[in-house]
């Protein structure tokens, strides 16, 4: 980089090449543009009305890639109604509607900007974004704006709309919030209200109180509680029922019974005038567990949104060769034994066989490798797969359920579900003491019954409220929430109750490399040239051989090529894994590994300046070598610090990755990892954790890739990187957005903290239990003493759990 | 304190206007979005309604269209 004031484009930031003619009149001001796509989006914008998108955005617009006229031709075909009939609804009015994942929304000036520019629409009757999820709704008149030209517009702004079926999951996920919420909202009114009328009924007691008006108070609190009990603390009861149904004591088992119990016993004391009542201790404990469930949910409903998007792995649309030529149709009406054509960059819509052409796969989606393979007529591909060089006609063989995408999920929720779980411990813990307490319960009943008849009834509420296990069962959750709720403000989320638990027991800690330890993505770390090239020809050349290539070395190349860049290739000649051949103004140019340009080049040059473990690209003419390129791919900022804070807290770290044995021993060694694997497949990764836990090892898994999804979903606790794939994310129990290795290292730590807190909570708990328990069966502590007891022990548990809320820093 | 048996049913229904509140605005959609509409407010279209010097200006138009 020289010092002279590089101009950055107006929209996207990014620098704008040297006689770069793309301006835009923003504000009465010619402002710079990098290239034709940003024009475009920019003029749309200015042209719009739209110019304060630009004053009020907070974060630079993600580049804007040029409308291409055959992709705007492919939005068409979304006006198909057999394509329709999927994710569009039309209502008696016939106003349709459909539900858009956006794509490329960064800030809130975005929401504001595809608001305006999309309801200004003749036709358009409502679009509205929601900025928390980056979904948009819109309803149209289908008479007036067809569902393309709705998409177009967006495109025309520089973002990317998707339709997708919002039936599903997202109809589910809404219904299941809004009844949380009510739910919770009635058990917190009417806790304050019970709460209020209980304040009065102990200073009654104290002071004195009118007969009627106390009466009058308990059937208020009855009343009160009631929907409490029945709407509120249903979701216990159900959970509960299904626990007994098959023969095991959960949790929900000792809560439920402690509602039910306190409920009837409160009832009844109120019915006939005697007793106590404990209608505050019954709507409190209702509320808490609610309001823990709730922030759980929502976290775990997060990361199912991810999983939708995966959907997008698979086209929407495909080219099906018929005799009468070539259509395009929706991925879903493909039959078996149809033929496809697929062009180079696309991907690949079905399992199916080659019967034309030849061409290189990326097959990152299966073996995390980024290097595509070659194949050729008779070759098996996989739907999902990206084609990279030629184009292809493919045989469809297996669709829908059947294609192997759809059993990498099928993989994914059955290892989800037989994941060994240490909470499961806790709940079997808190069974026994509820069978315990049961037993006891009746035994300490019969003796009084046969003792004292009258006070036995009084004498067996008061041991089952003041030992209710409501502190027990709040130590967990309570402790989890606040841990979690203050991780989220570190960025990294939570999306599993067990997860905090089971990280705070890890011992083996599991890396992948690529995009986990490492950025992800290769970059061009140094040059070398020879002869009297000139640096920024030499990538030219590079990049025009690399055009129309989805390698991940031309993408390096093509980023650092001039625009426009003037050199053209023709003649350009793939060979996979080798490199690009083609020809420059009638010269034959070659770009690839030492073996590929061996022919031309005999001996690599002794002076070679190459960095450690960089991949070297070579660029010869037809006689000699024109320069060397050095590939690398970045470590993450601060990864050392944080493999060294894991190593100091006694787990041991494993780097275990797809990657050949040079680059993984290289990455190791800069780390000091000593436990390593390389050239790893999925199944490879699989045993190896399987072997880490049968030796009784905690495995916890840090991964990005589809690949990785089900050793993710194996390990005991796995997390995955905010930019890795939504496979992974869906996949995993916790998921690190900030990308930031260090925030790791904090969340080992906050998990052992809340365990600790867990762990003082439930010993607190059981104290209280046991102390309290032989008082009780002896008929010492009246039941007004055991409701208050017994709150205040939940709310000792709870004020506990808060202390991890309040402090960040560690 | 007979006052009180008159005072505690109006508390009541206090409680449920307060929960009908809340369950008409858990089915409109209030809690649907929590961040956007902080934003939206912030964001509106009172600018075409700002005077400005420069007679190109395409807001200009857009208020002369209307």
């Amino acid at each position: 980089m020289t010092g002279n004031h590089k101009e950055e484009c107006f929209h996207c930031g990014l620098p704008v090449p040297q006689n770069s003619s793309y301006r835009v009149k923003i504000d009465r001001k010619e402002r710079a543009m990098c290239c034709p796509g940003c024009e475009a989006v920019a003029k749309a914008i200015v042209d719009g009305g739209l110019t304060s998108f630009y004053h009020h955005r907070t974060e630079i617009s993600p580049t804007a890639r040029a409308a291409v006229p055959e992709i705007l031709q492919e939005l068409t075909l979304y006006d198909k109604p057999e394509l329709q009939r999927t994710f569009v609804s039309t209502d008696e009015k016939n106003i349709k509607q459909a539900s858009l994942i956006l794509e490329g929304i960064v800030c809130a000036a975005c929401v504001w900007l595809n608001e305006r520019h999309i309801s200004a629409l003749a036709g358009v009757v409502e679009f509205r974004v929601n900025y928390s999820t980056h979904r948009a709704r819109v309803r149209w008149d289908d008479t007036q704006i067809h569902l393309s030209d709705i998409l177009q517009a967006i495109a025309s702004i520089g973002y990317l709309a998707h339709p997708f079926d919002a039936g599903r999951q997202e109809a589910v996920y809404k219904k299941e919030r809004a009844n949380a919420l009510k739910r919770l909202a009635i058990a917190g009114l009417g806790a304050v209200q019970v709460m209020m009328l209980a304040v009065a009924l102990y200073a009654g007691d104290y002071s004195g109180m009118d007969a009627g008006l106390e009466n009058f108070m308990r059937w208020v609190s009855l009343f009160i509680a009631t929907p409490v009990v029945f709407y509120s603390a249903r979701s216990f009861f159900s959970s509960a029922w299904r626990d007994l149904k098959v023969h095991q004591l959960g949790m929900d088992v000792p809560v439920s019974l402690a509602i039910g119990l306190a409920y009837a016993a409160s009832s009844w004391a109120t019915v006939t005038r005697s007793g106590e009542i404990y209608f505050d201790s019954v709507t409190m404990f209702t509320f808490f567990l609610l309001a823990g469930r709730f922030l759980e949910m929502g976290a775990r409903q997060k990361a199912g949104q991810a999983a939708e998007e995966l959907v997008k792995l698979l086209p929407a649309m495909a080219t099906r060769v018929t005799d009468e030529g070539d259509e395009t149709v929706a991925v879903t009406e493909l039959m078996i034994g149809d033929k496809v054509r697929v062009k180079p960059g696309d991907s690949i819509p079905a399992d199916g066989v080659i019967v034309e052409g030849r061409s290189s796969i990326n097959e990152a989606l299966l073996t995390g490798e980024s290097h595509p393979l070659a194949k050729s007529i008779a070759e098996k591909v996989i739907g999902g797969t990206v084609n990279i060089e030629s184009p292809l006609v493919i045989e469809v063989q297996k669709v829908g359920e059947e294609t192997v995408l759809a059993s990498i999920q099928r993989l994914l929720d059955r290892a989800q579900v037989e994941k060994p779980s240490i909470a499961k411990m806790a709940d079997r813990v808190a069974a026994y003491f509820v069978g315990f307490l049961l037993i006891l319960v009746s035994v300490v009943a019969l003796w009084w019954w046969q003792h004292d008849p009258d006070q036995a009834f009084w004498i067996a509420i008061s041991l089952l409220v003041v030992t209710c296990p409501c502190a027990l069962s709040l130590a967990t959750p309570a402790a989890m929430t606040a841990a979690t709720g203050s991780l989220t403000r570190l960025g990294v989320l939570t999306t599993r109750g067990h997860a905090l638990e089971t990280l705070a027991k890890v011992t083996q800690i599991v890396f992948d490399k690529t995009g986990t330890l490492t950025k992800g993505h290769l970059a061009l770390e140094s040059m070398q040239v020879f002869s009297d090239i000139k640096e920024q020809q030499s990538l030219n050349i590079a990049a025009a051989l690399e055009l129309g290539s989805e390698h991940p070395v031309a993408k390096v190349f093509l980023q650092k090529a001039s625009i426009p860049n003037e050199i053209s290739a023709n003649e350009v000649e793939a060979v996979s894994g080798q490199g690009v051949t083609g020809l420059i103004d009638g010269v034959q140019y070659r770009l690839g590994c030492a073996a590929y340009v061996a022919s031309v080049l005999e001996e690599s040059p002794a002076t070679l300046d190459k960095p450690k473990n960089a991949t070297e690209i070579f660029l010869v003419n037809d006689k000699s070598l024109l320069a060397v390129f050095f590939l690398n791919d970045e470590l993450r900022e601060q990864a050392l610090e944080s493999v060294q804070a894991l190593k100091a807290m006694g787990k041991k770290v494993w780097l275990v990755s797809g990657d050949n044995e040079a680059a993984v021993s290289y990455i190791a060694n800069q780390l000091g990892i000593e436990n390593t694997r390389h050239s790893m497949k999925p199944e490879d990764k699989l045993s190896v954790i399987a072997d880490l836990q049968q030796q009784g090892e905690i495995v916890a898994m840090i991964g990005d890739g589809v690949n990785d999804a089900p050793v993710l979903a194996a390990a005991q606790v796995s997390i995955a990187m905010g930019g890795g794939t939504q496979l992974a994310q869906a996949s995993a129990d916790m998921v690190l957005l900030s990308e930031h290795l260090p925030h790791l290292v904090d969340a080992v730590k906050m998990a052992k903290r809340s365990v600790n807190i867990v762990h003082q909570n439930i010993a607190w708990a059981l104290v209280y239990n046991l102390l309290a328990l032989p008082l009780a069966s002896m008929g010492y502590i009246a039941p007004w003493m055991a409701a208050i007891g017994m709150s205040a022990s939940s709310l000792v548990v709870v004020l506990n759990a808060l202390r991890l809320s309040k402090s960040v820093d560690l | 304190m007979e006052i009180l048996y008159l005072l505690i049913p109006l508390g009541l229904l206090v409680l449920g206007v307060a929960i009908w509140g809340f369950i008409w605005a858990v089915k409109t959609g209030q809690f649907d979005d929590m961040e956007g509409p902080a934003y939206r407010i912030l964001m509106d279209d009172d600018d075409i309604r700002i005077p400005t010097r420069n007679p190109e200006n395409t807001a200009d138009k857009e208020l002369k269209e209307k």
